[in-house]
């Protein structure tokens, strides 16, 4: 009937955005869980000054993934957003609360430290809540039909904390690598320190979820224990990583142990979507389940055709003017 | 008490779309004014013109931001609360949705950043194209919301199949019966608000005899505009009303207290609608003027609330008072457009000063009347989420507990309160700067971007220096 399998593209996309926004929010989230530690306030200017030029159009990237799923998978929309409802309204309030602190802690002098907590607060909430979102995707869903008929708190689990707490590491480790390249002196020193821990803090999750994952969900037993081989490859690649990122920490490189952890997160999570494929309402429904009719899909379509090439060109030049070290006492100018 | 989690979502629902909507309906208008302001300069060369496009800019990022952070939370609020109506309605208004933050992003990404920081860095010309652009942005912006929310009003180009309303004619759907209207007088509304706040912080400076000649152009402008736009607007809402009065006529019936369909209905100035009896307790009106108004003749037969069972009657008193408070507030205004023209002669308009605190007064009555109207027509339609076709408690999420409801309703409201407390006050701080640049010292150290539009208010948010720690 169809000529090409538009649910497959919109998955695709989706897939994209969400990669985009874990791994370019999650570092100025983890910058904002490690800000209560940092050495001092001068070194929270420069943590800060590092993301202030991207951190809003990181967050470009959830606006868009969630009116990319309203618009090609509502189920997704009408199903995840019930059932994480108190999750949801946490994550908005962490959002808004660190987007109104970045604005106004640079305008503001006496009432910084107030600006700080809000910032620090707002970026915990919201890693726990988007990890408690993907512990949630692993459980599962109660639905009839295409209803989510769950409680208010079955998002809420041991599990589901463990993922929301090993995301919040997690980002903490992509906020901390990020500090390893763009900062130097005492400020850098202190970002070298932190990082090991994190790093073994964030094994140590990993490897509990991993082994975890199979037992909650028997599709993703038999997804990795099944005649699907080749999929071990991916976590064996996420492991590469840690190596390669606590080998570059004692080579004392710059740029290495940020890359290195981006490729954990981005095995990781294509680890995810294999274990789940071509689930997207887990248990029972997929894509194309999901899928809103072939014309509302291919209208959308033309128009994120249209706009992402434009925010990624977009996305690339500021990160390409605002390279390089910043210094204390020093915004972008 | 038991909570209803119908009555809190819809509760949440208006809290969160009023204050959502009072930035963009002042943000439409005032990216336009900011274009023809620069246009103006771009033609004459005039200092003054760039001052005011420079100020104005400022304000406009700092409103710009607010709108954006109250808005996020609306694109989740379907889901969350409304999930039966998300998906049902997903083959349409999904991509609508959709296509509004394409269109928003796209503009930040290309336009916002040359408005905002283009000024010296880019030619001039090109600077006033992006604020052209911008301004047509905010257009398209509105065109997807606003066709969404008609084609919720006045259903066209579906066909509901097994609870999916399946998309038949997207033509139909987005040009539905009652957008020509809707659009003309929510655009109308914005250039208003715009009009009415310039004109109401420019009052302002010359009272305090700040920038007395720039303000005074501003002044004269919005006055001008403000003389043309009011009366047309009560023509454009009394076209809107008609085409209501075609599609939703048990909605005109409410915002006209009339319960029985007869002839001759008088025009109600004051009145106390009663569901319950029917009725209304007291009225106090002029014989046959809504038959004329709305029919063109003074005993021609208008629909009453009867001709729908109490159930799908909407709250009436509700609609009819909001309605009575957007149409007072509208003559009201073209009251004080029309008494500045008359000021104008011999200049009074810019020394008068009782008129000039009623024009900072007056910048507040546009947003009322926009909310006012926005809740008779939403309000209006009920007890229906999509006209003749879904209802309130059909759209519902089904999962929904009232306590869950609360809880939200009550975080949006702090975490709110927080928002616009510290954007109004900050506002304030703006405006009271005025049109003065900033010595380079004060200059607050930042980076300048489109996707952080408040960071275009070089303006510190305290007092007092820095704070030495560690």
């Amino acid at each position: 009937m169809e000529l090409i399998d538009l649910s497959l593209i919109w998955a695709a996309i989706i897939a994209f955005g969400v990669m985009m926004y874990v791994l370019m929010d999650g570092f100025d989230l983890g910058l904002g869980i490690l800000f209560p530690f940092a050495p001092d306030e001068q070194a929270r200017d420069v943590m800060m000054n590092s993301v202030a030029p991207v951190w809003d159009g990181n967050e470009t990237w959830l606006v868009l993934g969630g009116a990319g799923l309203l618009g090609a998978f509502p189920l997704v929309y009408s199903v995840f957003l019930p059932a994480l409802y108190i999750g949801v309204f946490l994550m908005l309030a962490g959002l808004i609360f660190r987007g109104i602190a970045f604005e106004f802690r640079f305008k503001s002098h006496r009432s910084r430290h107030w600006w700080n907590r809000a910032f620090c607060w707002g970026s915990a909430v919201a890693a726990f809540a988007q990890g408690a979102v993907v512990g949630t995707y692993i459980q599962g869903f109660e639905t009839q039909g295409f209803v989510y008929v769950g409680g208010a708190l079955d998002w809420l689990s041991p599990f589901t904390v463990l993922t929301g707490v090993g995301m919040m590491v997690g980002y903490a480790l992509l906020g901390s690598t990020w500090l390893i390249l763009k900062s130097e002196g005492y400020i850098q020193q202190w970002a070298y320190r932190v990082t090991p821990r994190l790093v073994l803090a964030v094994l140590a999750i990993f490897l509990v979820i991993s082994f975890w994952t199979p037992f909650i969900d028997p599709a993703v037993w038999e997804r990795w224990f099944g005649h699907l081989r080749w999929i071990w490859v991916l976590p064996g690649l996420a492991l590469a990583c840690m190596v390669m990122l606590l080998w570059s920490l004692k080579r004392r490189h710059e740029s290495l142990p940020f890359l290195a952890t981006l490729g954990i997160f981005l095995f990781t999570y294509l680890g995810l979507l294999v274990s789940k494929w071509p689930v997207i309402v887990p248990p029972d429904h997929t894509i194309w389940d999901a899928a809103s009719a072939p014309e509302s899909q291919l209208f959308l379509l033309i128009g994120v055709l249209f706009v992402t090439p434009i925010i990624l060109v977009y996305t690339a030049w500021t990160y390409w003017v605002f390279r390089g070290k910043v210094r204390v006492g020093e915004g972008y100018h | 008490m038991e909570l209803d989690p119908l009555v809190l979502s819809r509760l949440q629902f208006a809290f969160v779309v009023s204050f959502h909507a009072i930035f963009p309906v002042f943000t439409i208008g005032l990216a336009s004014y900011i274009a023809l302001l620069n246009g103006l300069f771009y033609t004459t060369g005039t200092q003054a013109w760039e001052r005011l496009a420079n100020f104005w800019t400022k304000v406009f990022a700092v409103v710009f931001g607010m709108g954006v952070v109250s808005g996020i939370v609306m694109s989740f609020q379907f889901g969350t609360n409304w999930s039966n109506f998300a998906l049902a309605t997903s083959n349409f208004l999904g991509p609508m949705l959709s296509y509004e933050v394409v269109t928003a992003f796209f503009l930040e990404a290309a336009f916002l950043g040359v408005l905002l920081f283009g000024r010296g860095k880019v030619p001039q010309g090109v600077h006033l194209f992006a604020s052209v652009m911008v301004a047509l942005g905010t257009f398209i912006s509105s065109f997807w919301i606003l066709s969404a929310n008609s084609w919720m009003q006045t259903p066209a180009g579906v066909e509901l199949v097994d609870g999916m309303f399946q998309v038949t004619s997207w033509g139909e759907a987005i040009f539905n019966p009652s957008f020509p209207y809707r659009f003309a007088h929510m655009v109308m509304a914005s250039f208003i608000t715009g009009g009415f706040v310039v004109a109401g912080v420019s009052a302002w400076y010359l009272l305090l005899g700040r920038d007395v000649d720039a303000n005074k152009r501003a002044l004269s402008m919005c006055l001008w505009l403000l003389l043309f736009l009011t009366p047309t607007q009560a023509l454009v809402g009394d076209f809107h009303g008609l085409n209501t009065l075609e599609h939703q006529p048990t909605k005109v019936a409410a915002m006209e207290g009339n319960w029985e369909t007869r002839s001759g209905v008088p025009l109600l100035l004051f009145a106390w609608p009663d569901k319950d009896a029917q009725e209304n307790i007291v009225e106090l009106g002029v014989p046959n003027v809504a038959s004329l108004i709305l029919t063109h003749h003074l005993d021609g037969v208008v629909p009453g609330l009867n001709e729908v069972s109490p159930d799908e009657q909407p709250p009436v008193w509700f609609v009819f008072w909001s309605f009575r408070v957007m149409v007072g507030l509208g003559f009201l205004m073209i009251a004080v457009a029309l008494a500045g023209l008359w000021l104008r002669r011999g200049g009074r308009v810019y020394h008068h000063r009782g008129y000039l605190q009623l024009l900072r007064v007056m910048s507040v009555s546009p947003f009322v009347a926009v909310l006012a109207g926005w809740f008779v027509t939403e309000s209006g339609r009920a007890p229906w989420l999509v006209q003749g076709m879904m209802t309130h408690s059909e759209g519902l999420t089904p999962s929904l507990t009232g306590g869950m409801a609360l809880f939200t309703l009550i975080g949006y409201v702090v975490v709110y309160a927080v928002v616009f407390y510290a954007g109004v006050y900050y506002l304030t701080k703006v405006v009271r700067n005025g049109m003065t640049i900033l010595d380079e010292e004060d200059e607050v150290d930042e980076v300048e971007r489109p996707k952080r539009p408040w960071s275009a208010a070089h303006i510190p948010f305290d007092d007092g220096p820095a704070k030495v720690e560690g």
